[in-house]
């Protein structure tokens, strides 16, 4: 414990030294968040911040410092992120490497593929895009059909990618491709990384119903990837991409709390008190406050699975139920956030941008695998109902 | 805090789980409604409890308890809620022993906690007066009387009030029907001249009591916490019993699902098993994640009660007003899933929505809480 509370003091002053007043401030939109990248335009405040801490290695404080980590325990890494909140620090870049790839290679790649690619995450070099959805392969991801061939030296891919967020933006892709066409669609998958800058990788922006494009489509056409940037075992590439997957999960369905404000600040602050000094429309009131009830018992939830992990008493599957409830309670927030606003939030463009969170909040339930595909994890899962 | 049980309480759990589903599972409540029991629980049951230390777990150590506190108490309110066990262990283990050894006198403390800690003294609270919950209308009153007070008027919905050797009644000392201000909480024994006992049947196989307070007397020394200021004190012990009731609705919500769930994966239709059909089986899932949220906001509830009794209330409103709702549906989708079956009294799945709607009234529904909830939050 008093290493514990040494170390927060610590932790305090040299944010407080550290931490520019700009990244201390709110987010606001888009533009507030690091991606990071080759192409990414930084500010000077983003940064100063950035490098500052990746040279504690605390933007993937977890992490062995070898992979440009900080090496902290959970127990110190919980006091950097009380801390940072304490002072509204911003995350110095958040990015599908550290949010994906990087726990994926921790578990799975070799010594030499971490070396390679951790600490440019973890510095924010290079941007990650993941490589999943197919045209026909969504729901049914192992469905999927992008052509990896072994030329020798080399890797030969070709096929289509979807949802690719960010492709657009990206450095490097982890990619799942079919590298065994006559085995069971499960055990013929491999997992691959590729250096999107060639003439091979191309990528095709999707415009989504919210007006923008988070999402791309992304080609290959005789697209090269080293040998050497294969993870796990040829043909082992589901297990990877599963493992992948509940961190995609947990990522999403923790989107539903979070920082977020509570939802009744929110409808006072656009709708008003009436007399009694309840919400002004009573209607509302009641669907308000049952989804912060709700979204109190899902934080809850959140920190009791990850307690439960720690103690080694979790259900694994607990992943499929996070994300279920907390994209559905996401959007059903988005929904409350648009009955508040009334008609200032039906405006296109407008400073808040309520309706375009609105509508980007409803692929949600379907990004990272579908609600009822999380519902058939659970049935299946955990409580072993059988298949059809 | 952690949201793990301790060692400590995840011993208790499973000693509760095992004594209770061997020793007053659901025929219990099943035989004390056949028989036309009076007291609606069984009394060797609630001895064995005691004996086991359950009754004492809010006790302070210097009154024969061993204050293992509400998380704890939760956990024994939650096994319950599996088994439907009925006993007088939330009136009396969780409400009495909070009233008492919070807000209670030297004398009154060792007057009392000693035989809440050994099963020998039943207490109930006395709250309500109309319909709908609502502990700041107190129209019972008590008029200063000697160096003592006078009480009259009518409670209602008095749970284990049959059965108490001592009531909990909150009376208006001052103050207008519904004003904050003025209320009181007294220590009535049950055999007072002038207290009638009104038992009644309740829709869960259990009973309750409306309370006839005719010109009662009682002395000074009867008062519990302050004259004219006890509204505090009595949100304290209802929370207390509200936490409890959302640690039992909880434990009825898991059984519901766990059979519902053992039904579906045998029950054949169509020649398949029925819980293969994905209507049936999302409907199965989206019930497991709701009551795992149930689960997780009482712990929350639980642990800060322990840790912070007096800023515990918005906590506790949330838990009550989840767990009213996780629990009706579980107890819902428990019938509609196993079908006609569901319908039957020989099936125990009916026998949980009647408790879960009892304890989701009880000490306030889930609207209720839900709005306290938002009135706490400003709006």
């Amino acid at each position: 414990m008093a290493d514990l509370d040494a170390f927060r003091a610590d932790v305090r002053d040299w944010l407080e030294a550290n931490c520019p007043e700009e990244m201390r401030q709110p987010i606001q939109d888009e533009e507030d968040v690091v991606w990071g990248g080759k192409t990414f335009n930084f500010t000077e405040p983003q940064k100063l911040w950035l490098d500052r801490m990746a040279e504690k290695g605390w933007t993937v404080p977890e992490w062995p410092v070898e992979y440009g980590g900080g090496g902290l325990d959970k127990a110190h890494a919980k006091v950097l992120r009380e801390e940072m909140r304490k002072i509204g620090a911003r995350a110095p870049v958040q990015s599908f490497g550290i949010w994906m790839l990087g726990p994926a290679l921790l578990k799975y790649g070799t010594h030499e593929q971490k070396l390679e690619h951790l600490p440019k995450i973890a510095r924010g070099e290079i941007r990650w895009a993941q490589g999943y959805s197919e045209p026909n392969a969504g729901s049914d991801l192992a469905a999927l059909m992008t052509k990896c061939e072994d030329k020798g030296d080399h890797y030969l891919v070709n096929g289509q990618k979807i949802w690719t967020s960010y492709a657009d933006k990206a450095d490097w892709i982890f990619v799942l491709v079919r590298t065994d066409f006559q085995a069971p669609k499960h055990e013929g998958i491999s997992f691959i990384l590729v250096d999107m800058d060639q003439p091979g990788v191309t990528t095709k922006p999707i415009k989504l119903i919210s007006g923008k494009s988070p999402f791309c489509e992304t080609f290959f056409d005789d697209a090269r990837a080293e040998k050497h940037n294969l993870v796990g075992e040829l043909n082992k590439g589901w297990t990877v991409a599963k493992y992948l997957l509940t961190h995609e999960r947990e990522m999403i369905g923790g989107m539903g709390s979070g920082a977020m404000r509570p939802m009744g600040d929110v409808a006072v602050q656009q709708i008003g008190l009436n007399e009694q000094g309840m919400l002004a429309d009573p209607i509302l009131r009641a669907d308000v406050v049952r989804a912060e009830i709700d979204g109190l018992a899902f934080m809850s939830t959140m920190e009791r699975v990850a307690d439960e992990a720690k103690a080694g008493q979790g259900v694994g599957a607990n992943s499929s139920m996070l994300k279920y409830y907390g994209t559905e309670l996401n959007k059903r927030r988005m929904e409350l956030m648009m009955d508040s606003a009334g008609s200032s939030g039906l405006e296109w463009d407008a400073d808040e941008d309520v309706a375009r969170m609105w509508l980007r909040s409803k692929g949600n339930s379907i990004e990272g695998g579908t609600s009822e595909v999380q519902l058939n994890i659970i049935a299946k899962r955990i409580l072993e109902l059988p298949s059809a | 805090m952690a949201m793990v049980l301790n060692e400590e309480a995840g011993m208790l759990k499973d000693a509760a789980r095992g004594y209770l589903s061997t020793s007053a599972p659901v025929s219990q409540l099943r035989k004390l409604r056949d028989s036309g029991s009076e007291d609606g629980f069984d009394r060797k049951t609630w001895a064995d409890m005691a004996e086991m230390g359950w009754t004492s777990v809010l006790v302070p150590e210097a009154h024969g308890g061993v204050e293992m506190g509400h998380v704890a108490a939760g956990v024994i309110a939650e096994e319950m809620g599996r088994t439907l066990t009925a006993s007088p262990y939330i009136s009396t283990a969780i409400m009495g022993a909070t009233a008492l050894s919070r807000f209670g006198s030297d004398g009154q403390k060792s007057e009392w906690l000693p035989r809440i800690a050994a099963g020998e003294a039943i207490t109930a609270l006395a709250a309500d007066e109309g319909r709908k919950h609502n502990p700041s209308s107190v129209a019972v009153s008590a008029e200063r009387s000697g160096n003592g007070f006078k009480l009259n008027g009518r409670k209602t919905f008095v749970a284990e009030g049959h059965v108490a050797d001592m009531l909990i009644v909150s009376a208006r000392t001052g103050g207008s029907e519904n004003e904050a201000e003025g209320i009181t909480l007294f220590l009535v024994p049950r055999d007072a001249a002038g207290v009638t006992v009104e038992r009644k049947d309740t829709v869960d196989s259990r009973h309750a009591a409306d309370i006839v307070l005719d010109n009662v007397e009682v002395t000074a020394d009867a008062v519990l916490g302050e004259v004219d200021n006890g509204l505090g004190a009595l949100e304290a012990v209802l929370d207390a019993g509200r936490a409890g009731l959302s640690a039992e609705m909880s434990g009825s919500a898991q059984q519901c699902l766990d059979s519902t769930v053992g039904y579906l994966k045998e029950r054949k239709q169509f020649g398949q098993i029925i819980g293969t059909f994905q209507a049936l089986q999302h409907r199965a899932a989206h019930l497991y994640s709701e009551v795992e949220l149930g689960k997780s906001i009482v712990l929350k509830a639980l642990q800060t009660l322990d840790a912070a009794p007096d800023h515990a209330a918005m906590m506790v409103s949330a838990a009550k007003a989840k767990l009213g709702q996780v629990a009706q549906l579980a107890a819902r989708e428990g019938v509609q899933m196993h079908g006609g079956m569901g319908m039957t009294d020989e099936f125990d799945i009916g026998f949980y929505m009647k408790r879960v709607r009892v304890a989701e009234a009880l000490y306030g529904d889930a609207n209720y809480h839900a709005d306290k909830f938002a009135r706490m939050r400003k709006y």
